[in-house]
C-alpha cells in the first residue's frame, strides 16, 4: 500500500531544485544591494576627488562656502542637518510614542482604529514638496506670529520651522513601526500585569513599552535617516543662509538642501566636486548614525 | 513646471515627426532655464517651417557649459557668458552667440507698496548689510514722497545657483568696490546677509510674506505675476523703470570686437536699464568633430541665424527683450566665422 517510491524522490528532487533556485535569488538580491552600496560610495569618492585634494581637512572645520573664491567648507551644513534632524527626532519621538500607544494599546480594532491607521499611512505617502507648501503657507506664518510676539526678526522660515515640519514628515514612520511593535507584545504578559493589579497605564509603561523598546527605537532611527536626507521641504522653509547659530529661530541650511540648490548651476570642477564631497559626507554621517542606532538597539535588547 | 515644459516640447517634437521633410535633422541642446520657454517656442516654430527638430533640455547654465565642453550636445546655452577661465579646459575654441536679453528687477514689501527709487550705492549697501532699516536717511532722501516705517530690511536672495544672481552680482560688482572685493560675481555667492528662496517664485513668495523684505527677480517673472518693482538710477543719472524696451536699449551700446566683453550691466546707454544682460548659445568654432556631417552643421547654423533674425519676433510676446541691431550684426559675423574643416560653413541669409 506504500506510495510510489520513485515519485517521492522525484518530488523531493524538484523541491530541492526550487529551494536552491530560491536561495540563489535571495543571495543575488543581497549581493546587488551590497554592490550598489559600495558602488555609490566609490563613485562619490571618485567624483569628489578634485575637492578632496583642493579643500583638504579644513573642509570639515571651516564655515565659509564661497563659490566665487572657490573656498568650500561644510560646517554650517553639517550643523544645520544635525540640528534640524535631532530636534525633529525629539518632537517626533514624543508624538509617535503617544500615537503608537493609542493605536497599539487603546484602539487596536474598530472604526476609530482603522481611521487612525489610514490617516498615519496617508501622512507617510504625502510627497515632500506638498509638505513644503504646507510648511510655507501654514507653519511659516504661525512661527512668524510667535517671532513678532517675541520681538525677534519675523523671518518665519528657519531652523525651528524646518525641525517642526520634519517632525511631522517622519512621524508616520516611527508611529507605524511603534504600533506594530506594541501589537507584538504577548497578551499573556499584559494579562499577567493586569491580574497583578496594575492599571492600564502602568501596564503600558512597565510591560508593553519596555518589551517593544528596541523595535520602537529601530523605527525612530529609521525615521532619522529620512530626516537627514530630506531635501525639498527643508529647502522651502529653512531660509538657506549658510550660518552657524545657536538661535533656533534664525535661518540656516542643510547638506541636502545645499546640494539641491546649487548642483545644477555649479560651474568649475572644484565647485562641482565640493558639492559631491558634501554628498559623500552626508552618506558617511547617515551610515555612522545608522550604525550607532544598531549599537543602541542591541544594548537595549541585551538589557531586556 | 520645467518638467511639464520639457514634456510639452517632447510631445510637440514627436507629433511633428510624422510630417515629412526633404531634409530632416535633429539637434540636441542643453543649458539655461531662463530662455527655455522662448527656445521651446522658437524650436517648435522652426520645426513647423523647416522640419528641423531640436531637443532642448533646460538643465541650467552650468550644465549647458559642461555639456558643450563634454561635446555631448550640438549646442549649449548659458545666461552668463563663459569667461576665459571657464574656457580653459574646453577641447577646442567655443564661440558664444547672443540670443535675447533679460533684466533683473528689485522688489520689496512695505506697507502700501509705494513706488520706490534706488541708487546703485544704496542697493549695494543694503545687500552688504550696511543699510539695515527702511527709515535710513539714504533711502528716504531719494524717495521724498514715501514715508518709511521703522522696519528692518530683510534681504531675500536666490538660494539656487542662477544666471539671475550672476547678472545681479555682476551689476553690484560694477557699482560697488566693496561688493567686488567682499562678495564678487557668480551664480552662487557667499551672501553677507539675508535668506534664500528657491527660484524666482521662492524669492517672490518670501518677499510677499515678509514685511520689510527686499529682493531681486527676473523682469519676466515680475511682469507675468504683476509684481511692482523699483526704479533704478542708471550710469547716466536717469531714473529708469525696467521694461523690454529699456532692457534692449541697455544693450544698444557700441559693440566691442569681442561681443562677450559687451558690458550690458550698468550700461552707458542714457535710457538703458542698468541690470540687463544677454543669454547665449554656445557652440564650437570648428564644427568638424566627432561624426559631424557638413550639411547637418550648416542646418544648425541656419537655425541659429533664424533665431537671431526672424525668430526674434517670438521674444516680446513671451517678455524677452530683443537683440538691438548692432548686436544682431555682431551675432551674424560670429555665425559666419564658424568653420567646417577650416572653411567658412554658412554665408548667412535664409
Amino acid at each position: 500500500m506504500d506510495g510510489d517510491p520513485e515519485h517521492g524522490t522525484r518530488r523531493m528532487r524538484t523541491a530541492q531544485a526550487s529551494d536552491s533556485a530560491f536561495r540563489i535569488t535571495l543571495f543575488f538580491g543581497g549581493i546587488v544591494v551590497s554592490v550598489l552600496l559600495i558602488a555609490i560610495l566609490l563613485s562619490l569618492v571618485l567624483s569628489s576627488r578634485p575637492a578632496l585634494v583642493a579643500n583638504g581637512f579644513r573642509f570639515l572645520t571651516g564655515s565659509e562656502w564661497d563659490p566665487v573664491t572657490n573656498s568650500f567648507h561644510a560646517l554650517p551644513f553639517v550643523f544645520g542637518t544635525l540640528v534640524t534632524s535631532l530636534i525633529a527626532l525629539a518632537i517626533a519621538t514624543v508624538l509617535s510614542l503617544a500615537l503608537a500607544v493609542l493605536m497599539g494599546e487603546y484602539f487596536r480594532a474598530g472604526m476609530f482604529a482603522s481611521v487612525m491607521r489610514t490617516a498615519v499611512e496617508l501622512l507617510a505617502g504625502i510627497p515632500s514638496i506638498v509638505y513644503g507648501f504646507i510648511g510655507l503657507f501654514f507653519l511659516v506664518p504661525a512661527i512668524r506670529v510667535v517671532q513678532i510676539v517675541l520681538g525677534v526678526p519675523p523671518f518665519g522660515v528657519g531652523i525651528l520651522t524646518s525641525s517642526i515640519l520634519l517632525a511631522f514628515m517622519i512621524l508616520p514612520y516611527s508611529a507605524s513601526i511603534g504600533r506594530e511593535m506594541l501589537m507584538l507584545v504577548p497578551s499573556d504578559l499584559k494579562e499577567a500585569a493586569l491580574s497583578l493589579g496594575a492599571t492600564r497605564s502602568e501596564t503600558v509603561w512597565k510591560v508593553s513599552l519596555p518589551y517593544a523598546r528596541s523595535g520602537i527605537m529601530g523605527g525612530v532611527f529609521l525615521s532619522l535617516g529620512r530626516a537627514l536626507g530630506e531635501t525639498m521641504a527643508v529647502t522651502m522653509v529653512i531660509g538657506n543662509s549658510n550660518i552657524i547659530t545657536a538661535n533656533l529661530l534664525s535661518p540656516g541650511n542643510t547638506m541636502a538642501s545645499l546640494i539641491a540648490n546649487e548642483f545644477s548651476e555649479a560651474q568649475g570642477a572644484v565647485y562641482l566636486a565640493s558639492l559631491i564631497e558634501i554628498a559623500l559626507l552626508l552618506f558617511i554621517i547617515s551610515t555612522v548614525i545608522n550604525i550607532l542606532g544598531k549599537v543602541v538597539i542591541n544594548r537595549m535588547v541585551e538589557a531586556v | 513646471m520645467k518638467v511639464s515644459r520639457l514634456l510639452l516640447a517632447a510631445a510637440l517634437i514627436v507629433s511633428l515627426g510624422g510630417i515629412g521633410f526633404a531634409q530632416s535633422f535633429e539637434f540636441v541642446g542643453a543649458g539655461a532655464t531662463f530662455p527655455a520657454p522662448l527656445y521651446t517656442k522658437m524650436f517648435d516654430q522652426y520645426a513647423k517651417e523647416f522640419g528641423v527638430k531640436v531637443n532642448y533640455q533646460a538643465i541650467g547654465s552650468g550644465g549647458g557649459q559642461a555639456q558643450i565642453k563634454g561635446r555631448t550636445v550640438d549646442f549649449g546655452a548659458s545666461d552668463v557668458v563663459m569667461t576665459a577661465k571657464d574656457l580653459v579646459d574646453a577641447p577646442a575654441e567655443i564661440v558664444q552667440v547672443p540670443m535675447v536679453a533679460g533684466a533683473v528687477v528689485l522688489v520689496s514689501n512695505l506697507p502700501g507698496n509705494p513706488q520706490l527709487r534706488f541708487t546703485p550705492d544704496v542697493v549695494a549697501d543694503i545687500f552688504l548689510g550696511k543699510i539695515k532699516n527702511w527709515n535710513d536717511q539714504r533711502i528716504s532722501s531719494v524717495n521724498p514722497d514715501v514715508k518709511f516705517p521703522n522696519l528692518n530690511i530683510t534681504v531675500v536672495h536666490r538660494s539656487d545657483g542662477s544666471g539671475t544672481t550672476g547678472v545681479f552680482s555682476d551689476y553690484l560688482s560694477k557699482v560697488s568696490d566693496e561688493w567686488k572685493t567682499k562678495v564678487g560675481m557668480g551664480t552662487s555667492l557667499n551672501w553677507p546677509v539675508g535668506i534664500g528662496g528657491k527660484g524666482n517664485p521662492g524669492v517672490a513668495g518670501l518677499v510677499k510674506q515678509l514685511p520689510g523684505a527686499f529682493g531681486y527677480v527676473e523682469l519676466i517673472y515680475a511682469i507675468q505675476n504683476n509684481i511692482p518693482y523699483a526704479l533704478l538710477k542708471n550710469k547716466s543719472g536717469n531714473w529708469i523703470k525696467a521694461s523690454l524696451q529699456s532692457t534692449s536699449t541697455a544693450a544698444n551700446v557700441p559693440v566691442p570686437e569681442d561681443v562677450t566683453k559687451l558690458s550690458t550691466t550698468n550700461s552707458d546707454a542714457p535710457e538703458g536699464y542698468p541690470i540687463a544682460s544677454f543669454t547665449w548659445l554656445l557652440l564650437y568654432k570648428e564644427q568638424n568633430y566627432g561624426n559631424h556631417q557638413k550639411d547637418k552643421c550648416e542646418a544648425l547654423l541656419k537655425m541659429i541665424w533664424w533665431m537671431t533674425h526672424d525668430g526674434q519676433k517670438y521674444a516680446e510676446p513671451l517678455a524677452y527683450a530683443v537683440l538691438p541691431a548692432p548686436v544682431v550684426a555682431k551675432a551674424e559675423s560670429i555665425i559666419k566665422s564658424i568653420t567646417f574643416d577650416g572653411k567658412p560653413l554658412f554665408a548667412g541669409g535664409m
